[in-house]
């Protein structure tokens, strides 16, 4: 039914230096199905912001306008205001002397994470209930909400990872500290 | 162990390391040999009058037998303590574990720290899968009995959640205590799979650099993590402390990056996406980012800092003047292990080393302590710790120096407990 696997590499043992001795008299199993990426077509809502793995369909903020009031002004407010700072989507200004107010439009820093983020989370009582189609047409609002986009600009797959985010280039990646 | 009767003066004896009255740890130690509690300025010789022992009522009856869960006693019911959350958001919230009661360093699993962004998934792990795809070799899945196969490695490590100890930044919360103020860290034994064995199974290819993970739950919230960690020491966790992993620490499997964020140790984890480049989540960018005075934000901060924390005597508790007390607290570093934690009494000014009473592992609690005779005065209890990289803990000024005020993840800061004139122990910023 499986196949054994060789032993574990040696980078793979230096990171576990108690389980050498285990690891070495014994043979790792190998027990993972092979699929295909085609496969994954209803599981894998992750989108990039290089575009890849965004859907098929289009929507505008015209269209998102009563989906929004519907289903997601209740926490968000319908022009986006929220009714706490976790729940304000519009607004804020990164140079502002008092505290700035971090929102879709101050600080966000790339326009997928507002596909990926609505398609996989929102609304928060009944997530991934949106079509992809209602998924574009609300992440077109909310970006319109903030002025980035024309309320009858097409957003899909090809436009909306490219609509411009103010704060961009707000963020200094440490990722090289481990 | 002082040989003075009842009333005599034993302050000649007393061993001191710092000023305000932090005493040598020899003091706990002739203590812990002589029988004797917390205050030792008691006497030993003599009797108390008024104390006859007696068999107590317990020891006369037989009481239940075995059961097939166990449980606590019911005079000692610790809780987590529940903090925000949305009413219209189901699910998201946070608990606290109670530091000012736990001792040792190993977390129980009932009242280790929750952050639940959709809350828990209600997930039959039959039914689970985890995917690994993207730039590999050979896209893969695997269920759960498979899993459980699988040569695995248990190690102890904290896990700390980067919001943790926030509030003392804006010098919110100033009658916290211990729990309400840093404790979402906590510390397991957690079982399970290197990660580094699943990724190779399915064969990285050349360009991979990064790993998204992603959980099952209502959120299906995501993280982007590394390569270099997943093949370093991350581990699909399966167990902890010994048991199946909580459905709120992510059953039946979650990712568990050692030393690193709590977020980034995504639970209920169902798929890893290899990818060149990072996936910028909502929970690594509107999320889990330290906006700086400049307003410039730090993105992708993962190891947590070195930090330690006296649980004990802490917020809201009260010290009576003339007793001795056992100081202690807990140290961890995401840089590696604790060399040494050393205490203050009066603010900073003068310090003396605490007794590190565990092990000193990496990536996990260690568990500290000094005795400290409380003369009264006005005092400010601190822990500073130092890691195996050489960090030492900062100053509450000097993070704030460093990061500002708008920022609330990644506060390391040394923690000041206030003592007044009517013994009163509060959270305090020197």
């Amino acid at each position: 039914m499986y196949t054994f696997r060789r032993m574990l590499k040696a980078s793979t043992l230096a990171a576990f230096s108690a389980a050498v001795l285990v690891s070495t008299a014994q043979e790792q199993v190998k027990l993972g199905q092979a699929i295909t990426e085609v496969s994954l077509a209803k599981f894998d809502l992750i989108a990039e912001p290089s575009g890849t793995g965004f859907p098929a369909g289009s929507g505008t903020a015209q269209q998102g306008r009563t989906i929004f009031e519907n289903r997601c002004a209740a926490c968000h407010g319908s022009k986006g205001e929220g009714n706490s700072d976790a729940t304000v989507l519009v607004g804020g200004n990164m140079q502002s002397a008092a505290t700035p107010l971090r929102t879709v439009g101050s600080y966000w820093p790339y326009a997928s994470t507002v596909f990926d983020f609505i398609r996989r989370a929102m609304p928060a009582n009944a997530p991934k209930s949106l079509t992809d189609e209602e998924t574009y047409q609300v992440a077109a609002y909310v970006l319109y909400l903030n002025g980035l986009v024309a309320e009858d600009e097409i957003m899909n797959a090809q436009t909306l990872p490219q609509v411009r985010m103010p704060n961009a280039e707000g963020f200094i990646d440490q990722s090289h500290i481990q | 162990m002082t040989k003075s009767s009842k009333g005599q003066n034993i302050e000649l004896d007393l061993d001191r390391v710092a000023a305000n009255g932090l005493l040598s740890r020899r003091h706990l130690l002739s203590a812990a040999l002589g029988g004797a509690g917390l205050a030792m300025a008691r006497p030993v010789i003599g009797q108390e009058p008024g104390i006859n022992l007696e068999i107590p009522a317990w020891s006369k009856t037989p009481g239940p037998g075995t059961s097939p869960y166990g449980n606590r006693s019911a005079h000692a019911q610790l809780e987590r303590q529940s903090g925000f959350g949305n009413p219209l958001y189901p699910g998201g919230g946070a608990s606290r574990s109670p530091l000012q009661h736990l001792q040792g360093t190993i977390t129980p699993n009932s009242l280790h720290f929750e952050r639940h962004h959709a809350g828990i998934p209600a997930i039959d792990p039959a039914g689970h899968k985890l995917v690994i795809h993207g730039l590999v070799h050979q896209p893969l899945v695997f269920d759960y009995e498979d899993l459980l196969k699988y040569q695995m490695v248990s190690k102890i490590y904290f896990l700390e959640c980067s919001g943790n100890s926030g509030a003392l930044l804006y010098g919110g919360n100033p009658d916290g205590t211990a729990q309400s103020l840093h404790g979402l860290v906590s510390c397991a034994e957690w079982t399970g799979i290197p990660l580094s064995a699943l990724l190779e199974e399915a064969g990285l290819l050349p360009e991979a650099r990064w790993i998204a993970a992603v959980g099952a739950d209502a959120a299906s919230m995501g993280r982007s993590i590394p390569l270099d960690k997943a093949m370093d020491d991350s581990l699909l966790a399966l167990f902890q402390n010994g048991e199946p992993v909580r459905p709120e620490q992510g059953y039946p499997m979650r990712l568990f990056n050692p030393g690193w964020e709590g977020n980034t140790s995504v639970k209920w984890l169902t798929q890893i996406k290899v990818t060149r480049n990072p996936l910028q989540f909502r929970d690594e960018t509107s999320k889990y980012t330290d906006t700086l005075p400049d307003r410039t934000s730090l993105q992708f901060t993962f190891p947590m800092d070195v930090k330690s924390l006296i649980t004990s005597p802490s917020g809201q508790m009260r010290v009576t003047q003339g007793d001795i007390y056992r100081v202690t607290g807990i140290a961890w570093s995401g840089a590696g292990s604790i060399r040494r934690v050393e205490v203050s009494a009066d603010g900073g000014q003068t310090w003396g080393d605490a007794l590190i009473e565990s092990q000193q592992l990496d990536k996990a609690l260690v568990r500290f302590s000094i005795p400290w005779k409380w003369n009264g005065a006005p005092a400010v209890l601190q822990s500073r710790a130092t890691d195996s990289a050489g960090n030492v803990q900062p100053t509450r000024d000097a993070v704030i120096a460093a990061k500002g005020t708008i920022n609330r993840y990644h506060n390391p800061c040394i923690q000041s407990w206030g003592v007044n004139t009517a013994g009163e122990v509060t959270n305090v910023y020197v």
